[in-house]
């Protein structure tokens, strides 16, 4: 899902890196004003969560594996704006540092698995929690449909992409096809581990997730500190 | 659930090399420059595309980065790679014969065209990543007015990415230990459960740092901290994505 | 009464906190510090230790009764003053260590109080000195032992220049060596010090006097040796001398 350098032109990336950098300067808006500036610790936390987790091998099928992309998961656990904060900033240090996604196409990969599952994802799980009964049932079932839906959507824009700035030889029907089918059964996965993940933190600490709070009677035993607004 | 990770970080090199010595900002600006340059080259410019590759050598001598180094790094892309080489096979247009099999001349070009580009990015990002440190890369981004927050963020990212990864490994030797072997994806609860406990875990830890913030005057607001920085000259670094840069228009504008 | 005499270090007075779902982690507690005293705050896990330890800086504010550190009442006016003069050590070093280098970090708290340039620098120089890690500014935390992280730790709050030192569990996880020289680093600093623990040889090693914290109140004080010995006052508790101790007739009563 990486998109690497050179797969789009450079008008489009660059179109990309400004949309992504719109999408970015609202969530550090609306999340400052959320949350706080004493968030970031914890965002930053909640990155490295997603980058370990994105490493971590789930049986698939028959001893194959595969693993997280998380940003729907990390929305419905610390909610759309430091969600799509901190996918970011696990996909910029990826392409700085590691090499994986290109440098010029970060706007592209910021789009498609950072604002999508936060902003499309989250919204689709926001309303299907209005929709289903206020249970952990109703949320897992919302988390499920929302992960699918993340995954799809942003293969979805990257078809978008590719039709605007591919190096043309494939036309736009074909990929938007094969990349449609192959991330619905990627999506699959993505749901049935992010509802798996999410379901396990409802069990120990259900105060902890963000798209839940409404299921826990009382808010978490730790009090404001002083002094951190 | 596509792709990979490097299981390992790139770790900067110790090399007191001529790239080590620019302040991270300048290589940043660099990068970025030459990236997008050998972006916007044409595919069929075959010759622009190798004048790209000696700069990205060059760089990589200026950083005393092995080649044997830089090409394990570069597996990185195989996947893409994957999908570029099925391009001529599902590509439209005029068709060729290559041993007897039609393939697609634009497929062939477009295939051409993204692993030359997307060998020459992942080339560029490991040099920044091979003769720069972390925290410098972080102070360079700060210094080009990459918004704090997200600098904060990245900070804390990679501080706390081994000790994250260790937590890891340690809840799946645990878990291995007492003899969970998941085959299917329905067997994956423990798995899940060892990812829910690390969340936990990370929160908690997100919490505990926000109390020793405020312990030494934390009130929200980041202070301008003595972060590492180097000399900030532009010359010869700047040739680096101005040769690019030069290369691609003088194909660009016949 | 003669002359005015220097307030206390530290004065808790009736303190009692609630979390907000109403469970109680502290009650009633009383303590008096005076400038330049070592206690030991001994009690045994969830006796409410760590949460005392993060009213002495104001980080919780309590449900009722007050808490002045050398005159100054801790209410949020006062915080940043109060933070300035009480350094927290805290248990995990990695929690308190969270910029990109050591230097930043030790810079981190001086930085919020408003100080920068040569002044800063002075600061984290002369902190990084006296835990014996000079040199060490440009080193990422994850590269130091956990003994040195333990005393860069100390170091982010000295470069604060307190007048009171908190250690909350300063030997867990401490190699004997390690221990040791983080034990003579204390006395030899001669700050006035809390040291909460449930290791009863360091609070016997460091302080005259201790107070034994059970059931989120003070069940006791007085001097370090007698507490010790008093086994069935320890047994009460939760508390336990190793039974080499006991049975070496150090302690004779334990």
């Amino acid at each position: 899902m990486h998109v690497p350098d050179g797969l789009v032109d450079a008008p489009t990336s660059l179109a990309a890196g400004a949309v992504a950098a719109v999408g970015i300067g609202v969530s550090l808006r609306r999340g400052g004003k959320e949350l706080s500036g004493s968030r970031i610790p914890l965002t930053g936390l909640v990155a490295a969560f997603v980058f370990s987790a994105q490493m971590l091998n789930f049986p698939v099928a028959s001893g194959t594996s595969g693993h997280l992309i998380g940003g729907l998961l990390a929305a419905v656990l610390v909610g759309p704006w430091l969600g799509a904060l901190a996918l970011t900033v696990v996909l910029a240090v990826q392409a700085l540092l590691f090499a994986d996604g290109g440098i010029s196409a970060l706007g592209i990969n910021v789009i498609n698995m950072a604002l999508i599952p936060a902003f499309a994802g989250y919204g689709l799980f926001w309303l299907a929690r209005l929709v289903l009964p206020r249970t952990r049932a109703g949320v897992l079932t919302s988390t499920a449909s929302a992960a699918l839906l993340s995954v799809v959507a942003g293969a979805a824009a990257f078809t978008i992409e590719y039709a605007l700035g591919g190096n043309g030889a494939v036309p736009a029907t074909t990929v938007a096809w094969a990349m449609v089918t192959v991330h619905v059964l990627i999506g699959c996965g993505e749901a049935a581990i992010t509802t798996l993940v999410v379901g396990a933190v409802l069990t120990t600490r259900p105060d902890l997730v963000y798209g839940a709070r409404d299921l826990v009677g009382r808010t978490r035993p730790v009090p404001e500190l002083q002094g951190l607004r | 659930m596509t792709g990979r990770h490097p299981g390992t970080r790139l770790v900067a090199s110790l090399c007191s090399s001529p790239a080590g010595a620019l302040d991270a900002s300048v290589k940043v600006i660099c990068v970025v420059g030459f990236v997008t340059a050998v972006v916007a080259t044409p595919p069929r410019a075959v010759l622009a595309f190798a004048v790209d590759a000696l700069l990205v050598l060059a760089a990589a001598a200026a950083s005393c980065l092995p080649a044997r180094v830089l090409a394990r790094r570069m597996s990185v892309e195989t996947p893409f790679v994957i999908f570029a080489v099925l391009m001529p096979f599902i590509g439209t247009g005029p068709r060729m014969d290559v041993f007897g099999i039609g393939v697609s001349v634009p497929g062939c070009w477009a295939a051409w065209s993204i692993i030359v580009k997307a060998s020459l990015g992942v080339a560029a990002a490991i040099v920044l990543a091979w003769s720069t440190p972390t925290a410098e890369i972080l102070a360079g981004l700060e210094r080009l007015r990459c918004p704090r927050a997200l600098v904060m963020i990245a900070g804390f990212m990679v501080r706390y990415l081994d000790l994250v990864a260790a937590e890891l490994r340690r809840l799946q030797i645990a878990r291995i230990s007492r003899g969970d072997d998941p085959r299917w994806l329905w067997q994956g609860r423990a798995v899940a459960t060892t990812a829910g406990s690390m969340f936990v875990r990370c929160f908690e830890r997100g919490e505990r740092l926000h109390a020793a913030m405020a312990s030494r005057g934390f009130t929200g607001r980041f202070p301008t901290t003595a972060a590492p920085q180097r000399p900030r000259r532009w010359f010869p670094a700047i040739m680096w994505p101005l040769v690019a840069w030069v290369v691609a228009l003088a194909v660009l504008i016949p | 009464m003669s002359a005015p005499s220097a307030p206390p270090a530290i004065e808790i007075e009736r303190v009692s906190f609630a979390y907000p779902d109403g469970t109680a982690a502290l009650s009633e507690v009383n303590l008096t510090v005076a400038p330049g005293e070592r206690v030991a705050v001994l009690g045994p896990n969830g006796s409410g230790k760590t949460t005392l330890v993060l009213h002495l800086n104001g980080i919780l504010a309590p449900t009722s009764g007050r808490i002045t550190i050398e005159g100054i009442c801790v209410e949020p006016g006062s915080l940043a003053e109060v933070r300035r003069r009480v350094g927290v050590v805290f248990q995990d070093p990695d929690d308190q260590l969270f910029m990109p280098t050591v230097g930043q970090d030790v810079a981190f708290g001086p930085a919020n109080l408003g100080l920068s340039g040569d002044a800063l620098s002075r600061r984290v120089l002369g902190a990084l000195d006296r835990v014996g890690l000079a040199g060490m500014q440009t080193r990422a935390p994850h590269h130091l032992s956990f003994g040195q992280r333990r005393r860069a730790a100390l170091a982010t709050v000295l470069s604060m220049d307190p007048n009171v030192l908190v250690f909350d569990e300063p030997s867990a996880n401490l190699d004997p060596v390690a221990r040791r020289e983080l034990a003579e680093l204390i006395v030899e600093l001669g700050h006035t010090t809390v040291i909460v623990t449930h290791d009863l040889l360091y609070a016997a090693e460091l302080c005259p006097r201790s107070v034994i914290l059970d059931d989120h109140t003070i069940v006791a004080d007085g001097p370090t040796a007698a507490l010790l010995a008093d086994s069935d006052l320890l047994g009460a508790h939760r508390l336990e001398l190793p039974r080499c101790v006991t049975l070496s007739g150090l302690y004779p009563g334990g």
